[in-house]
């Protein structure tokens, strides 16, 4: 075991299975020499060398099509987009080709790739270094999305991502990139994307959060816990495909459901889960089901960040009133 | 490589000229045999046929929507034949010669305009042949990526990808020659420039001379070559094929060429070029002086081309009534291809969609 960080985990992981495999290359902006500007790449390159790891030209669409061509032609391509407000020019290849080669070609092509990019708020960033806009490529037909919020879950969920058959998004909560560490196994091993963790068993309250927001969801948890409040509290880990069973069996057994994520709110992943419960579990409900989510605003310069972030207090306030609802 | 076909100085190979006669003046370069040039023609006498019927189909509203490739063909043909079978084959939409020199089923080319997803489906180890690519130019990156998958195993199979004049101004077309030229990736880049992008001549999509000449901006060589000669592509493609296989890099090759037919069934071409332009690329016609030569060269007689086009027109009809009585995708295709195997949330989407095409109950 090793204590690491996120960022830590993110190398470690890449450093684990790129000994098991050697069809895995990873490739981007500055992941050679300098190991990415966040150091999720560094010394792959020397311990693998230039051809398994190195610089692209600075062009996100022709990172994602050339990976992918990659990986029609049997590599296992992990490609990094330095901030997930880079990844827009490279939409073209997400949707129109990363997305649907295996459907396209019915199954003669397909596209086990990763997509690695930091995302969410809370840095003091320059414009464009801090949104949270995973619901965008959870609306995408073809791909899956994962989204850890510990070290341990980074590397179990990177190895899987890397080893799925299919295109995976994996964004990486940069607030939490260093903010503590975590007993992490030395080897190889996976968890399963498309199942979500329960952090915290309850019975009064279901709170599902994901990513950099886990971390003040689970101050919230704790602090409603001391007021004698019980809150089962869900890591999502996957947004898409999300764990469906796991937010139902909670929700049928407390009756009142609090959503939290920093991106913005109208057809986000908050909307998708609370439509998929009022009908699912309808009956079981004792409250409106509510999201706490970032406005649909855009995302401020570091001056007013704090009016856009979603804290600790904000999620205990709401909990409670989710809590307190009587028809 | 192409030291003496420098489009910069307003160069382009031609070999074999409108008249069916082959440039006595030239270099040294790659030729075809005389059984390749047969094979040429026959493939290219096919491709016509085919061509010629699925317009025709589209008439009779048999057929949705088609490009037809008339006038172009000798492009994807002489450049596939200067290539191995092992070698990635990355398609626009109009390489039919290509696709029928590659061994792929005229059928198949059928089942995709007709709209069945098993058009895009080309056994990947037998044909190395990527789907058609209906995002312009977006299937260059892919060809790069896949030239460097082949160079990173150790083999020495090359990429040769296609696109349009109207393509080259797409930011894809610039990544990927210069991702290629970083990377010194093993891949052909084959613009058919046939003049027009829909309704748009190529001196509005770049304000260079030729499109060749772009590629010494990304320190590589790109020649011009007459795309309706079927011997000045396939010695360029040859050359470049070679070039690559060798691990010197990327080429690119501009075919000028012209569509004698419209861009789609659904496009009106007088609205935009003049009768007498047709009419001069008409006597440029990459079939008619293949003929020639064929004859000149007593390759095959007047007789056994009449008797070949007739089987190829009975061929395009067999291939096409295949096509139309492929089985139809089934609603379970439409869901069991999203992913590799299908998660929950979509199982239960399959399902509600099975029990909405029930019916009431």
């Amino acid at each position: 075991m090793q204590a690491l960080t996120i960022i830590s985990a993110v190398n470690d992981a890449l450093m684990t299975e790129m000994q098991n495999d050697k069809n895995i290359v990873t490739f981007g902006e500055d992941v050679g020499v300098e190991g990415g500007v966040f150091r999720a790449t560094v010394n792959l390159q020397k311990k693998y060398g230039e051809k398994r790891c190195f610089d692209s030209p600075l062009a996100e669409n022709a990172i994602v099509g050339t990976a992918l061509g990659m990986a029609m032609g049997g590599l296992r391509p992990v490609v990094e987009i330095q901030f997930s407000g880079f990844v827009y020019p490279a939409f073209n290849q997400i949707i129109t080709h990363v997305s649907r080669m295996r459907n396209r070609t019915r199954g003669a092509l397909t596209a086990p790739m990763v997509i690695r990019m930091p995302y969410s708020g809370g840095i003091r960033a320059l414009e464009l270094h801090s949104e949270s806009m995973e619901a965008l490529f959870g609306h995408i037909p073809g791909i899956k999305v994962v989204i850890p919020s510990t070290p341990y879950d980074t590397k179990g969920l990177l190895i899987s991502a890397i080893r799925d058959e299919d295109p995976v998004i994996f964004m990486e909560p940069k607030r939490l990139y260093r903010a503590f560490k975590q007993e992490v196994p030395e080897d190889a091993y996976t968890i399963p994307i498309g199942k979500a963790a329960i952090v915290q068993p309850g019975t009064q309250l279901t709170l599902i959060s994901y990513g950099s927001q886990m971390k003040e969801a689970k101050e919230a948890t704790a602090l409603l816990q001391k007021e004698g409040i019980s809150v089962e509290l869900i890591d999502l880990r996957t947004i898409y495909p999300y764990d469906k069973s796991t937010i139902l069996e909670s929700v049928k057994k407390t009756g009142r459901l609090l959503v939290v994520h920093e991106g913005p709110r109208s057809f986000g992943v908050a909307a998708e889960i609370i439509a998929m419960v009022s009908k699912d579990a309808f009956e079981y409900l004792e409250a409106p089901p509510t999201r706490l989510t970032g406005a649909d605003t855009i995302f401020p310069l570091p001056s007013a960040e704090h009016h856009y972030m979603i804290h600790t207090a904000h999620i205990v306030k709401r909990a409670t009133e989710v809590i307190r609802y009587q028809p | 490589m192409f030291e003496n076909f420098d489009p910069r100085e307003g160069k382009r190979l031609q070999i074999l000229n409108e008249d069916g006669q082959i440039n006595s003046d030239l270099p040294k370069l790659p030729m075809l045999t005389n059984k390749q040039a047969l094979h040429a023609f026959k493939i290219m006498v096919i491709t016509r046929e085919a061509d010629d019927w699925a317009v025709s189909l589209n008439r009779q509203g048999r057929m949705p929507t088609y490009p037809p490739v008339k006038g172009q063909e000798a492009n994807s043909i002489g450049s596939l034949m200067a290539v191995k079978n092992e070698d990635w084959f990355v398609q626009a939409f109009r390489e039919l010669g290509g696709l029928l020199i590659r061994g792929v089923p005229l059928t198949q080319h059928y089942l995709y305009f007709l709209g069945n997803e098993m058009g895009s489906f080309y056994e990947p180890e037998k044909y190395h042949v990527l789907p058609i690519s209906v995002p312009i130019s977006s299937q260059l990156p892919h060809a790069v990526g896949l030239a460097y998958a082949e160079q990173y195993k150790g083999t020495d199979n090359i990429t040769i990808v296609f696109n349009g004049d109207g393509g080259t101004s797409v930011g894809d077309f610039h990544e990927s020659l210069n991702f290629a030229g970083v990377w010194n990736a093993p891949v052909i880049f084959y613009v058919q420039n046939n003049q027009y992008a829909i309704s748009v001549p190529r001196h509005h999509q770049t304000a260079s001379t030729t499109i060749a000449e772009k590629a010494f901006g990304y320190g590589f060589e790109g020649v011009q070559v007459d795309g309706n000669d079927v011997f000045a592509v396939y010695a360029a493609t040859k050359l470049a094929a070679n070039h690559a296989r060798k691990g010197n890099g990327p080429t690119l090759i501009e075919g000028f060429t012209y569509r004698l037919g419209a861009h789609t069934t659904a496009d009106d071409p007088t609205r935009y070029r003049e009768d007498q332009e047709v009419a001069d690329w008409i006597k440029k016609d990459p079939l008619i002086r293949l003929e020639k030569y064929v004859l000149n060269n007593k390759l095959i007689t007047e007789q056994q081309i009449v008797t070949l086009k007739k089987e190829a027109k009975k061929q395009a009809h067999a291939a096409f009534e295949e096509a139309d009585n492929f089985q139809k995708e089934s609603l379970d295709n439409t869901f069991r291809y999203t992913f590799k195997n299908i998660p929950p949330i979509l199982e239960e989407q399959l399902e509600q969609r099975r029990e909405l095409e029930g019916g009431l109950k």
